[in-house]
């Protein structure tokens, strides 16, 4: 039988803000255990949440991103469960009304476009973090994550592959970097996926029973997870078994899903409106100051991208995966006489590759847009050819000056003059008497040879462009 | 009775409470007295009426986003049941 694969992911994004969703406690990541954990962390008795701004403004960021519907009356809600990490013993979420509605954002898993839906995406504090090494029939307790501001994407089972869960996961962690609401950063846990993964008879309508997979924190993983726990439903329904709807954690030194058994008891979190916070109220000033804080969205940047500089569709994806490059590239197209073409080559080429290797962010180059831009400009005036340009490049990158500078300093500057060129071009053919022949015998190739030498006794300084063409004027018949 | 005895011990076992058949069997009846309120405002007509989700007709107040909170950690830890190296201190969760 053919299977179709069904996916739905939801996300938890950690909001940028500084302090806490609910009290002033910082929300920097790596401080010594407990130090960041205030009264309302540690869930004292008495004591109240006051909700932070920012994590709402942040909120309805996204959600405008997306083109959602912003609920401007949203409403909190405990959920209710027992862990150490949770000392209130519920988590502050949204249930019934959360602040961003439907909304959709578009993929590319290599087949073409495709509308991913937003089902809804909420506010919620995070839990704590439980310590089981160490201690001798223990378990330690870390607060300073408990009440860190999340908002939790859950999207339609829209995905049907396990590339194209990929697919979205980037788009997502792509869209939260560019808009600024978190830094993404998967290590420290500020971008956490969970996976509802289910099969059904290719062709049926109804939704097959489900396995939600749990803390799938790389975008490999999040593949190699998806494929195995596929294949494993294929297997039981083949065998005639039935899948059971539970919660699975990827092993990734296994490369394996197992059942979680001790979590799987008593879904039911009994969630009601927190008689602690009335609803979550934001007017009409409040969206509209947060939709023109919007920055031209990495889709529509694409777009005019391709549209109006004419880059490759693939080009100008890779550019506005970050706002940071994609700024700098638009900041090198604006300063210099160079083709758009040619500054994306360059900014995705030798910028990208020394950005790589010395493992730093497009904001702190080396070699700044302006910088850049004065040397594509000695290439599109002729002063040097492509070829001594990037040699000009890594010496700006050693922070040998601007191209002027380097060029001036290392004499590069083009051979230009015709004169000077046709005597070399005379020199190299008369010491070169038998390729001329082999040439002149039908032989075209060996031009390239002939063009080394000449390159090779400038140094690489003769404009390649004239000396191809004074070429084969002395050589015509 | 619109709430059973099985529910009610259901319901304590999500709360951490302990019961027994005997007051499982008691608490089913004065629960479903509340049900059974609950469902008679439910026959009323609130269809033209928008839902509230507190009882008072307030919104949210909200803060800016500042650090106000210090570090108090001793005194917290020093009420604490348990506490080592910063952390506070729990019965073994997982087995």
């Amino acid at each position: 039988m053919e299977w179709e694969t069904v996916i739905g992911l939801e996300v938890h994004v950690q909001l940028q803000t500084k302090s806490k969703i609910f009290s002033g406690a910082s929300t920097a990541y790596g401080a010594e255990p407990n130090t960041q954990a205030c009264d309302v962390s540690i869930a004292l008795p008495g004591v109240l949440p006051v909700m932070n701004r920012e994590a709402a403004r942040l909120a309805v960021k996204f959600g405008l991103a997306i083109g959602a519907e912003i609920n401007q009356t949203s409403v909190f809600a405990r959920k209710n469960y027992f862990y150490p990490d949770l000392p209130k013993g519920y988590q502050i979420s949204q249930y019934e009304i959360p602040v961003v509605g439907r909304g959709e954002l578009e993929i590319d898993a290599g087949d073409g476009p495709k509308i991913i839906g937003i089902t809804r995406a909420h506010l919620e504090e995070d839990a704590g973090k439980s310590l089981h090494e160490n201690f001798d029939g223990f378990t330690g307790i870390d607060l300073n994550r408990a009440g860190t501001p999340l908002l939790e994407i859950v999207s339609e089972p829209d995905m049907r592959s396990a590339a194209e869960a990929v697919a979205y996961l980037r788009q997502l962690h792509a869209l939260v970097r560019y808009l600024g609401i978190s830094d993404g950063n998967m290590q420290e846990g500020s971008f956490r996926s969970d996976a509802n993964v289910s099969i059904r008879p290719k062709g049926e309508q109804k939704l097959g029973t489900r396995a939600e997979l749990k803390n799938i924190n790389s975008f490999r993983f999040v593949e190699k997870a998806i494929r195995f726990e596929v294949e494993r439903q294929i297997d039981i329904l083949e065998d005639g078994g039935e899948i059971v709807q539970e919660t699975r954690l990827y092993d990734a030194d296994r490369d394996e899903t197992r059942s979680m058994r001790s979590k799987e008891e008593a879904h039911d979190y009994r969630y009601f409106p927190d008689p602690d916070l009335p609803p979550l109220v934001l007017d009409d000033a409040f969206v509209a100051a947060v939709r023109d804080s919007l920055p031209e969205l990495p889709h529509d940047r694409r777009h005019r991208f391709i549209d109006t500089l004419g880059l490759a569709p693939a080009d100008a994806a890779q550019l506005t995966v970050e706002k940071s490059l994609a700024d700098y590239f638009e900041a090198v197209v604006g300063a210099t006489s160079a083709e758009p073409r040619i500054a994306c080559n360059w900014v995705l080429g030798e910028l990208g590759a020394a950005l790589n290797q010395a493992d730093i962010p497009v904001e702190d180059s080396r070699v700044d847009s302006a910088a850049l831009a004065g040397l594509l400009d000695r290439i599109a005036d002729n002063t040097i050819s492509g070829k001594i340009a990037k040699d000009v490049f890594a010496a700006m990158w050693e922070g040998e000056g601007d191209a002027d500078a380097v060029i001036a300093a290392r004499g590069l500057k083009q051979i230009t003059d015709s004169g000077a060129i046709e005597s070399i071009v005379d020199g190299v053919l008369a010491e070169c008497a038998d390729q001329v022949r082999q040439y002149r015998d039908g032989n075209e190739k060996v031009i390239g040879f002939l063009v080394g030498q000449i390159m090779k006794q400038t140094q690489g300084k003769a404009n390649p462009k004239q000396v191809n063409e004074i070429l084969r004027r002395k050589l015509a018949p | 009775m619109s709430i059973s005895s099985d529910q009610v011990t259901y319901i304590a076992h999500l709360a951490r409470l302990r019961t027994d058949e005997e007051k499982s069997a008691y608490f089913a009846g004065h629960l479903s007295r509340i049900m059974d309120l609950v469902e008679q405002m439910n026959r009323i007509d609130t269809d033209h009426i928008e839902p509230m989700a507190h009882p008072q007709d307030g919104a949210l107040r909200l803060r800016d986003d500042e650090v106000t909170a210090e570090n108090r950690r001793e005194d917290y830890q020093a009420i604490a049941p348990a506490a080592d190296q910063g952390l506070y201190l729990v019965p073994r969760v997982i087995e």
